[in-house]
């Protein structure tokens, strides 16, 4: 072998590894969800069932690796500024998904969009996101919430509730799901006789407030709590007798999978509308539970779908773009084509809004074996939201 | 709405129950900070550990009374050793480092529940013995609250009697008011620092697992509360039992009505009385100190 031959032999070398170095070049996914704060509960159990989907519909598409590279938003607008940015800039990352909160979501929204950069938005539920701050570039697989609240309205008219009394803190998430709640139950006849926002993260007792609803006698309560003070709110609603007398309905997080057994019995008569409850009797949720239990021992919540689906679109998508991630444009179009049966039903994104249209899931509390679990009484398939503002 | 005697009732209970909860947790905290100069911002960390460590014996024991004892006593135990370890080098030192200090310990304290117990929240049952209703003037409202309610008073009262009568309640008096002259007279202060740091945090402790069945226990229910702590330590004068106890009484009634007449305002009422009283009284209610 002579020399130039040998020098031929070397370029070549060296151009099929850096094709191969270049095909195989990973697909990198920010994952932007909490670890530490105040929704870091929320944020680990997404992060398990997003690693779960990862698992499950794939961790390579057309030879390139699947890469997810974890944040921390500590909960705060801030950091999840700072920490998204730096997935952006530095880690150089082809799609972002996450963001429990939606002051972290309303924080990073500007960026987002000048950056040009899909993010899918697992949780944050702030109706303007997909209103009238949407972007072509944020997508949302989670809900909206008034997507939730809207349509129980006209459902509780039509069971009969006259005189609703309605209570949640007084932040942007609560008004929006008081205010979709009542727009729907007043069209359909009935009257809000009273509506109380106690004051986010300072409430140390509903009791006052409990109190208040007792005098003014409604036949239901509609509320939208989640989290500690979801259980603390059920266990006094038991505590002060109001259990039995007056009827219970809430935005569907009041007894969350995460939390309903620490409720217990005091949670058993209530109403939720959410978009997924555990028992849904369907092949791909019975997969998804059966998975999640094995590998951590206890039921998926609707937080966990989210994040699961959430892998399922970015996959889906990739291969719809045979893996190409330079175009994002065709990226976000693959995307808002994407549709399958996912746990909590058939699952595509409103190309008009970027939010999911989704089956929402009426159920009641009922005592089950030695515990309590949501039975669903009612489906309202595909609920689309209104663009209420968005122009895309 | 509030001229209906019957709602009056109910919401006046509450505030008591808010109060008895508030005099629990801010005892330890103003005695440190008139005995010692101490202010222990983690004093409210301690009271989330009481509510965790009910928890996990609960889990353990399935009894909510030996949970009731013995999450106090640990807390006492991490208290103390808290205390030796760390917060004993910190009494010379000026307030600033001191502040600094127990604020990195609620950090500490948030991250270690987050990874022992998780950061989903729990919630523990109250004991089926006081799980029903009781009839007050008329009103039906949960036994539990009325537990509470008079909890707070049987430890205001011990604790009176203790510092009224015995010979530490009145080393511990005139420590308040002079240490200075209690060590000239041959008495070791530190030691009764120790004890009283101690019980401020048993009694911690006791709020936190009270206060678990009717709050939840979440990583973070500590922050509420300390501020309303601070604030009730400030009115009724640091280092007084009595101001304690009238600060918690004032802070949970204006709380609790804030809330029902106002609720724009809720917490506004607070920080309003508080300003005030200051106004009015600045050494607070019940001033002690007289020779500083």
């Amino acid at each position: 072998m002579d020399s130039t031959t040998r020098i031929c032999t070397a370029t070549v070398a060296i151009i099929v590894c850096c094709a191969a170095a270049l095909a195989a070049e990973p697909i990198r996914i920010g994952v932007l969800l909490p670890s530490s704060g105040v929704y870091a509960g929320l944020g680990n159990d997404q992060t398990l069932a997003l690693e779960l989907g990862f698992d499950q519909f794939g961790r390579e598409v057309a030879g390139r690796p699947i890469e997810l590279i974890h944040a921390d938003t500590e909960s705060k607008p801030g950091t999840g500024l700072a920490q998204i940015k730096k997935l952006v800039l530095r880690d150089r990352v082809d799609v972002v998904v996450g963001i429990i909160s939606s002051a972290v979501a309303g924080a990073v929204r500007d960026f987002v969009h000048n950056a040009q950069v899909p993010l899918i938005v697992s949780n944050a539920g702030n109706d303007d996101l997909t209103g009238p701050q949407c972007s072509p570039w944020i997508l949302r697989s989670s809900f909206s919430n008034a997507q939730i609240s809207r349509e129980m309205g006209p459902w509780m008219a039509a069971q009969g509730f006259e005189n609703v009394f309605l209570m949640a803190f007084d932040y942007a998430a609560g008004h929006q799901a008081m205010e979709a709640f009542r727009g729907g139950f007043v069209a359909a006849g009935g009257t809000v006789i009273g509506e109380e926002y106690p004051p986010l993260g300072e409430t140390e007792d509903f009791g006052p407030y409990l109190a208040k609803v007792k005098a003014a006698d409604p036949d239901a309560v509609y509320v939208f709590f989640a989290g500690g003070p979801a259980i603390k709110f059920v266990k006094e609603w038991a505590a002060f007798g109001l259990k039995g007398e007056i009827q219970l309905a809430g935005a569907g997080w009041l007894n969350s999978a995460l939390y309903i057994d620490a409720q217990g019995m005091d949670a058993e008569g209530a109403l939720g509308i959410l978009n997924y409850v555990p028992s849904i009797d369907t092949p791909e949720n019975h997969t998804f539970q059966e998975q999640f239990r094995a590998a951590h021992g206890r039921a998926a919540s609707e937080f966990g779908v989210a994040a699961y689906d959430s892998a399922r679109l970015i996959v889906d998508a990739l291969k719809a773009t045979g893996g190409n991630t330079t175009d994002k444009e065709a990226l976000v179009a693959a995307m808002q084509a994407t549709r399958f049966d996912g746990p909590r039903g058939p699952f595509r994104i409103d190309p008009r809004t970027n939010n999911v249209i989704q089956n929402l899931y009426i159920f009641e509390v009922q005592a089950q074996g030695d515990g309590v679990a949501a039975v669903v009484q009612d489906v309202i398939a595909n609920v689309q939201d209104p663009p209420n503002g968005c122009t895309l | 709405m509030l001229l209906d005697p019957q709602f009056l009732i109910v919401q006046t209970l509450n505030g008591l129950q808010l109060s008895a909860l508030l005099f629990l947790l801010s005892i330890g905290l103003s005695v440190v900070f008139g005995l010692m100069n101490f202010i222990n911002l983690a004093h409210g960390t301690l009271y989330m550990i009481g509510a965790y460590l009910a928890l996990s014996a609960v889990r353990a024991f399935d009894s909510f009374w030996l949970a009731l004892l013995l999450a106090p006593l640990g807390v006492a135990l991490l208290g103390g050793l808290l205390y030796l370890v760390l917060l004993r080098h910190l009494q010379r030192a000026d307030p600033m480092r001191q502040v600094l200090v127990t604020f990195g310990l609620i950090f500490v304290g948030f991250e270690a529940t987050d990874i022992i117990w998780g950061s989903l929240p729990h919630a523990i049952e109250v004991p089926a013995l006081l799980a029903g209703r009781s009839s007050v003037l008329g009103q039906v409202y949960p036994t539990y609250r009325l537990f509470i309610i008079a909890l707070g008073a049987a430890v205001f009262l011990l604790l009176y009697l203790g510092l009224e009568r015995t010979r530490l309640g009145a080393i511990v008096r005139a420590g308040v008011d002079n240490r200075t002259m209690v060590a000239a007279l041959g008495i070791d202060i530190g030691r009764v620092f120790f004890l009283v740091f101690c019980l401020g945090c048993l009694l911690a402790g006791l709020a936190g697992v009270v206060a678990a069945p009717v709050f939840s226990i979440y990583p973070g229910m500590d922050m509420s509360v300390l501020i309303l702590a601070l604030i009730v330590v400030v009115l009724g004068g640091p280092g007084s039992l009595k101001g304690v106890a009238l600060g918690s009484l004032i802070i949970g009634i204006a709380d609790t009505y804030g809330q029902v007449v106002v609720p724009e305002l809720a917490r506004v009422t607070i920080y309003a009385l508080m300003a005030l009283i200051l106004l009015l009284k600045p050494a607070g209610l019940v001033p002690v100190r007289s020779g500083h």
